[in-house]
């Protein structure tokens, strides 16, 4: 009962991950830069809805929709001011911008009077609600967590494998010269990206929100979705979810069973064996240079 | 003249595709062979068999270098240069971030003589290698007269330019066996006339053997000795030039039957 | 304005490469050794401290701006160093072998490091390397018996055979003298074919192993010397701090560590040092400026972490050659007055073309 009770907290856990993982995917994927602000997009999310509930005292509700339209509308800006005009410049100086932007955000909420060096609480309807079934104690936030997370992949999903956006957006990452010729919109397009990829991240962030609690340092969690994300496959959105799942699950097991400090580790641990046994993760695409 | 290089049976398979099927050769020392064929008949992909960038997934290739006849398939791909053969690419693979001189240099490498002791610490032999390994990129700079863009970053070189610091690159090697892969591809009729001296010269002056896939007929016509056909993987003919192109399944691979054509004809208003 | 006629293939190999060269880095040299006694104790120890990280720095330089390997872990081989250098010298053994012994190990680490890099690229490398860091500063954390964990662990001072650096003075000199030698050795190295397989390694890995270099071997040794010179910085570091602690050798440092480069200016030997001279200059900055700021601004704590953030997004912006790139433009700019155009510098626009298709 122990290792179910485990794994359940381990999924409950790898779906976080996995959401932030799926941040940075859908970045990659459709403009193959790396964002190391998905962290701190997600910290910022949870202070939006930790805005609208304390101080503008909205309901739960209309705080997770504020939250997410937010995000989404700051994402776009942010891909407008600051990441389209390095488009071209190496991969390296786009990831080092990216910790900059993380750098900027953390310290800007710190500097808010009052609240910023605070840890709070989000007060969400279904805290402290927990099930029984059997001898499994199910936390409710822990199964809003899974839940939410079923529901926004299978969204995302039919996104890019029906619609035409979907596909613009693969296009505009293989190779951007063509996609304008093709005549798409990869400017706003990419804008929309980063939209998207800060509303899951919102997402994220009030999921977490009653699990770890609401504080500047949240985004560190993002490190770790890394490994998720490196596990499943860095080009491959269903492969984020699963590697979170596994970082997740791995990580909770190895806090009860293994000595202590594999638990801080176990999801590098992982990352590190997948990346010697399988190069591009689960589910990444195995592309070589033509010559 | 005896055989520099061999393949046999070659096949190579990606997936479900068969790019290279069966397809047979041998170039003999000091000849210039060209491999024509239409985009896609796997040209370039035997000269990667040869580079070892891919593995071939039947056949062999026997090299004779100069310690003897070697299967170059069992060779690593890093081993291939300081055997002798050396290769351009078909879309320009040069260090964009440095020099001209500097790729010539890099070029020099399989000639190297120092350790990477020497190297920390600059002594007198690793001054001597520097400034010997500069003569010989000197060298290569005149044949090519590259002088005037000899301290130029790559990155800001018009096209003809890269493809001639290409040859260059591959020339400092001072290779036994010199791949060409379109050499004149993207030349204007001038630059093609210049290559086609170059390669003259490659094969008389420094007695290197020349492999190279082209598509320009005329630049085939000068300077080749002897020509393979291939198409869709396999092999069409081999013989002279003259006796190629007149060959009637190379003018169908390349213009398609008598039928094809009729049927692009339009009937008059 | 100069112009270098040049008579002799040995005047491209000099390292000096025109009188202007000589006059100003002797100048430079002077002044180093003569700062005990141009400046004071407070102002001694930040040079140190830039000495150090420009150790550091040249080696991050080596992995990343001249090899193209990317390493978000950097600070574990400098934690290495430290704590080797400390458990060495704690144990009595004298300064020189135990600097050795701290470089060998952080080389050794290095080269299990630098192992996914023969099978992985990019992003993947990073994150592989970023994991390396994590579970390094957890060993340090973990390994109670010789790193004494989170309590941290004291060092005596540098002990060369019997002559003990206890001075500020002293180990300033000696941090001097090593970092000159480590410039050479990197300066040495890129004039070399070992420098220029580096730079083709970066460029274009399919046509270095078509010019008969093997990938593999160039690699792991790129990220050992870069390990090695983490190392060594790792050691004087631990001297001068005299007591470290696991939590200093955490992603933080990492992240400065590679801010120090890039602020510095990517593929530059100067960038490393200008880079340190920023990373340890910056929070004096900020201290200084905070009595002109207003009191909500000034006494904000996520003030550093505002300015550090702005200052790295404004590089990657504006400068994208960092610091020696500036540097670069101005000295353009004076030396063919009234000739300078604007956009000289400019790169040609490029279109994001796929990573994963290089």
């Amino acid at each position: 009962m122990q290792f179910l009770q485990l794994v359940i907290s381990g999924i409950s856990q790898g779906c976080i991950y996995g959401l932030i993982a799926l941040g940075f995917v859908l970045i990659y994927k459709a403009t193959e830069t790396v964002s190391f602000a998905q962290g701190e997009l997600m910290m910022l999310g949870a202070f939006c809805g930790l805005g609208v509930m304390t101080f503008l005292e909205y309901p739960f509700w209309v705080a997770v929709l504020a939250s997410i339209a937010a995000m989404a509308l700051f994402g776009i800006l942010l891909e407008r001011a600051v990441i389209r005009p390095i488009l071209g410049q190496p991969a390296f100086s786009i990831v080092m911008l990216t910790i900059g932007i993380g750098y900027v955000l953390r310290g800007l909420v710190t500097t808010i009077p009052g609240i910023g060096t605070e840890t709070h609480t989000l007060p969400v309807p279904y805290k402290d609600m927990a099930f029984n079934l059997g001898a499994l104690t199910l936390n409710a936030e822990q199964l809003v967590v899974i839940g939410t997370t079923a529901v926004l992949c299978a969204a995302l999903f039919a996104l890019f494998k029906y619609s035409k956006l979907g596909i613009a957006m693969q296009a505009s990452s293989q190779n951007q010269l063509a996609a304008y010729y093709m005549g798409i919109p990869v400017k706003p397009l990419n804008g929309l990206v980063w939209g998207l990829a800060s509303a899951v991240a919102a997402v994220a962030g009030l999921l977490l929100a009653p699990i770890t609690f609401v504080h500047a340092n949240m985004g560190f969690i993002g490190l770790k979705a890394f490994p998720a994300a490196v596990v499943g496959g860095f080009g491959s959105l269903p492969g984020a979810i699963v590697g979170g799942l596994i970082i997740g699950v791995v990580e909770s097991l190895s806090g009860f069973y293994l000595p202590d400090g594999f638990k801080d580790t176990a999801a590098y641990i992982v990352v590190l064996v997948m990346l010697m046994v399988q190069p591009n993760g689960l589910f990444g695409e195995r592309l070589r240079k033509k010559v | 003249m005896d055989s520099l290089l061999s393949a046999q049976n070659l096949s190579v398979r990606f997936g479900g595709v068969l790019a290279v099927n069966n397809v047979s050769f041998d170039v003999k020392r000091g000849e210039v062979f060209t491999l024509i064929g239409p985009n896609g008949a796997g040209k370039t992909t035997v000269f990667n068999l040869i580079s070892r960038i891919y593995t071939p997934t039947t056949g062999t290739i026997d090299y004779q270098s100069s310690q003897g006849m070697l299967r170059l398939t069992e060779q690593p791909a890093h081993k291939i240069a300081s055997l002798g053969i050396a290769r351009t690419f078909q879309n320009i693979e040069l260090f964009e971030h440095a020099t001209v001189l500097h790729n010539l240099l890099i070029g020099r490498h399989t000639h190297r003589q120092t350790s990477l002791w020497q190297d920390l610490l600059f002594t007198g032999t690793a001054r001597a290698a520097e400034l010997k390994a500069r003569e010989k990129a000197e060298e290569v700079i005149d044949f090519l007269d590259l002088q005037h863009h000899r301290d130029s970053l790559v990155a800001g070189l018009p096209y003809g330019v890269r493809k001639v610091v290409e040859l260059g690159r591959a020339l400092c090697t001072e290779p036994q066996l010199l791949l060409l892969d379109e050499p004149s591809s993207g030349l204007n009729v001038e630059e093609t006339e210049d290559m086609a001296f170059w390669i003259q010269d490659i094969q008389q002056e420094l007695g290197i053997t020349v492999l190279m896939v082209e598509h320009d007929m005329t630049l085939v016509s000068k300077v080749s000795n002897r020509v393979l056909a291939m198409n869709q993987g396999e092999v069409l003919a081999l013989g002279s030039p003259r006796e190629v192109q007149t060959h009637p399944g190379v003018i169908e691979a390349y213009l398609g039957t008598i039928d094809d054509v009729s049927n692009l004809r339009r009937e008059a208003a | 304005m100069r112009f270098i006629f040049k008579t002799d293939y040995a005047q491209d190999i000099r390292l000096a490469k025109h009188g202007g060269h000589v006059f100003w880095y002797s100048l430079l040299v002077l002044c180093l050794l003569a700062a005990p006694w141009l400046i004071d104790e407070y102002w001694l120890a930040q040079l140190t401290f830039v000495l150090i990280y420009g150790i550091v720095g040249l080696g991050l330089m080596l992995l990343a701006g001249f090899t193209g390997l990317f390493s978000i872990g950097h600070a574990a081989f400098l934690g290495v160093g430290a704590y080797t250098q400390a458990v060495l010298t704690n144990m009595g053994i004298p300064f020189p072998i135990a600097l050795a012994m701290s470089a060998l190990l952080s080389a050794a680490v290095g080269l299990v490091v630098g192992l996914p890099a023969l099978r992985v690229k990019g992003i993947y490398l990073g994150i592989a390397t970023l994991s390396f860091g994590f579970i390094v500063e957890e060993v340090f954390a973990r390994w109670e018996k010789v790193t004494g964990g989170n309590a941290g662990i004291h060092i005596k001072a540098p002990d060369l055979f019997g002559f003990k650096v206890d001075t500020a003075d002293g180990f300033y000199f000696l941090c001097l003298v090593l970092a000159v030698l480590a410039t050479l050795a990197i300066l040495n190295l890129l004039r070399s074919p070992t420098g220029r397989a580096f730079v083709a390694i970066r460029d274009s890995e399919i046509s270095a192993q078509s010019m008969g270099i093997q990938l593999a071997y160039y690699k792991t040794l790129s990220f050992a010397l870069s390990a090695a010179l983490a190392g060594i910085g790792g050691a004087l570091y631990a001297h001068k701090l005299q007591f470290i602690s696991p939590d200093q050798f955490n992603i933080i440092q990492s992240i400065d560590l590679l801010l120090m480069i890039v602020v510095g200016g990517l593929g530059s030997v100067h960038g490393a040092f200008l880079g340190a001279i920023f990373l340890i200059v910056m929070p004096q900055l900020i201290s200084l400026s905070k009595d002109f700021l207003p009191e909500a601004i000034g006494q904000a704590p996520g003030l550093q972490s505002v300015v550090y953030g702005s200052v790295l997004i404004a590089f990657v912006l504006f400068e994208p050659m960092g610091l020696y790139g500036r540097w670069l433009k101005v000295r353009t700019y004076l030396q063919i007055f009234p000739f300078y155009r604007r956009g000289m510098f400019k790169r040609q626009k490029s279109f994001q073309k796929s990573d994963r298709l290089k």
